[in-house]
């Protein structure tokens, strides 16, 4: 069985959710409940402490691991506190570090990501840093102990795909050790098997399900596109090349 | 401006560009930008629309804007409330669901100094998940201390860029210094405040020389503090008060361009609309742009638990009838706001942010 590991959890699925932006809380859990994901993200910030009936956790199907994301996160220290504060709620702990301090791109800052990364690591938290993709910014953050790393596809909410494709296959290449997922700016299903396709551990969606006029539906594309896009990868794919004379620079040496 | 341009490169246009935008009157272009803005709000915002409600915690002010409902030489029943009615309107408004609030006051500073702002924030902490004050401009040093007090935004708004009209519109008071005003926005910033809401009271001047100039300060202050969140409002002037001045009101149309062009202009930052914009407006504005919407708002002190809710803070019906801000123009309920948007396909969200500041 292909399986992923991730903080010791076998997860079968490599189509993890993103929970933002869905029209209702119902849309979102029949989604949650019929795509198959094993890993959902839940925003703190949307989290409402003091627990009334419209409480977004209610609408969490309790069989996923909740992947808590520290969306709001400005520098690091911040995204440590609100990993703490999820603890407490009882969202486990499994957290996205997501620290954004540019509200015009929302690029991640890669730089206090890390520094939260270290002191959460150290705690004992599962951490999954959201990064742009920097080999060394990688590097580091395996280093410091992130149980994977999250570089991103293209801008958050894009629907662009793979734009940083050339810096993702240097990070596949080079980090082999801990698990990688793509997350931000897939736009359809079949950038997400691309990425699978490349060696990517997982994918992370949201946008792209949670607007697709049957959210439920695309989530179930998106799943099986993740299976079919890590069937291909662990199959070898072929080397894709032009198609040419069959030996063009030693030939002659046959024509006599 | 040809129907045909590509209204999707709008943030590389010129000011000249924009103006041509804002000039044409074809209904087929206006449809245009609608979809442009929905698509880019989507994509963005998804279905959701934050819920939050503006809460008058005194009518005391010191300016003379000649348009509004406060007015200083105005005889109104003036009133603002103290440490238990303050608390009975949280209750108040807490019980309905909010979590988002937005406080408000007159400006006057002797009558509302920074400590008094100071106490009904921490006092707001045990209700609400985000507090946001709109109040008369201040020091650097004393937003850092609001923000310490718990206010995660401040909302100011130059009310018009032009100054020759600025001039005109507030004779009198601190509020007639147009260069101290428009240099609010830094010092919030500056004082270390997470949401900066900007905008221009439609009505008082060319709204499209003000929408320009409004454009222009939040590209400024994104350059200078990405980190910041900002939302724009776009209130549109509804008299309480006797200002006759008609020749600058912007139409629904004109409205409806001016929120889809602010969104493609500026796709992630959020968008206001208030209880001023009538209930039909406002179930088709949340379509195209608007992001946030105040609900069951009273614009009047003590309208909340004054409406009976508390007998902690019994009505006074002087000030509840006589002296609101603006006059409401959607007086639907919390629950009633939330079951239109649920109905049109949208979730209504209470908490989207919460300061975790230890
Ligand atoms: S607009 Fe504000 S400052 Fe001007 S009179 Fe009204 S309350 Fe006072």
């Amino acid at each position: 069985m292909d399986e992923l590991i991730i903080g010791g959890q076998k997860l079968t699925s490599r189509f993890f959710l993103g929970t933002g932006k869905f029209a209702s809380k119902k849309i979102m859990r029949e989604t949650i409940a019929q795509s198959g994901a094993q890993v959902v993200t839940v925003a703190l910030r949307r989290v409402d402490i003091q627990q009334n009936a419209e409480n977004f956790l209610n609408f969490i199907p309790q069989n996923v691991q909740i992947l808590a994301n520290t969306s709001g996160a400005r520098q690091a220290d911040e995204a440590v506190r609100i990993a703490r504060l999820s603890q407490a709620a009882g969202l486990g702990n499994w957290v996205k570090i997501e620290v954004i301090n540019d509200s015009k791109y929302l690029l991640p800052d890669d730089q206090e990501t890390l520094k939260a990364t270290e002191i959460l690591a150290s705690e004992g938290f599962v951490v999954l840093p959201y990064v742009t993709p920097d080999l060394y910014t990688a590097r580091a953050l395996v280093k410091a102990g992130a149980a994977a790393v999250m570089p991103l596809g293209a801008l958050i909410g894009s629907g662009q795909g793979l734009q940083t494709k050339y810096l993702l296959e240097i990070l596949r290449q080079e980090i082999t050790e801990t698990p990688l997922i793509v997350d931000a700016g897939l736009g359809a299903p079949s950038q997400a098997a691309a990425a699978l396709e490349m060696g990517f551990d997982a994918v992370l969606v949201n946008t792209a399900v949670s607007l697709a006029a049957d959210p439920v539906e695309m989530a179930r594309a998106f799943g099986l596109a993740a299976q079919a896009g890590r069937a291909a990868y662990l199959a070898g794919k072929m080397p894709a090349g032009n198609a040419q004379a069959s030996s063009p620079l030693t030939g002659f040496l046959h024509n006599e | 401006m040809s129907n045909t341009k590509n209204i999707t490169i709008c943030n590389t246009l010129c000011n000249t560009e924009i103006l041509a935008i804002f000039n044409d009157h074809d209904p087929a272009l206006l449809e245009q930008l609608a979809q442009e803005a929905q698509k880019i709000t989507r994509r963005y915002f998804g279905r959701t629309i934050s819920l939050y409600a503006p809460l008058y915690l005194s009518n005391h002010c010191a300016n003379q804007c000649v348009y509004c409902g406060f007015h200083a030489s105005l005889k109104i029943p003036r009133r603002k409330l103290n440490e238990q009615e303050i608390e009975a309107e949280y209750q108040a408004l807490a019980h309905a669901g909010i979590q988002s609030i937005l406080l408000l006051t007159g400006e006057s500073r002797q009558h509302t100094p920074p400590e008094y702002l100071e106490a009904a924030l921490k006092a707001a902490k045990k209700y609400f998940a985000n507090i946001a004050l709109e109040v008369y401009p201040l020091e650097t040093e004393e937003y850092a201390r609001l923000n310490a007090a718990g206010c995660d935004g401040v909302t100011i708004f130059q009310e018009t860029y032009d100054q020759a009209r600025y001039k005109i519109l507030h004779p009198a008071g601190k509020k007639s210094n147009y260069a101290y005003r428009y240099d609010a926005p830094r010092r919030i910033a500056l004082g270390g405040l997470r949401q900066i809401t900007l905008g221009v009271l439609l009505g008082l001047a060319d709204w499209r020389q003000d929408i320009l100039a409004l454009h222009a300060q939040l590209r400024s202050l994104e350059k200078e503090f990405p980190g910041v969140d900002y939302a724009i409002s776009f209130p549109r002037l509804r008299g309480t008060y006797d200002y006759k001045e008609k020749n600058y009101l912007v139409s629904d149309a004109e409205l409806v361009k001016i929120i889809c062009v602010t969104r493609i202009l500026f796709p992630r930052i959020g968008i206001n609309l208030s209880t001023r914009e009538s209930a039909s407006f406002r179930d088709r504005a949340v379509h195209f742009g608007v992001t946030k919407i105040s609900a069951g708002s009273s614009t009047a002190v003590g309208g909340y638990a004054g409406l009976g809710a508390s007998p902690a803070c019994p009505p006074d019906r002087a000030v509840l009838e006589n002296a609101p801000q603006f006059a409401v123009n959607d007086e639907r309920s919390v629950a009633a706001v939330k079951a239109m948007l649920e109905k049109q396909g949208f979730d209504p969200v209470f908490t989207d942010w919460r300061c975790l500041a230890a």
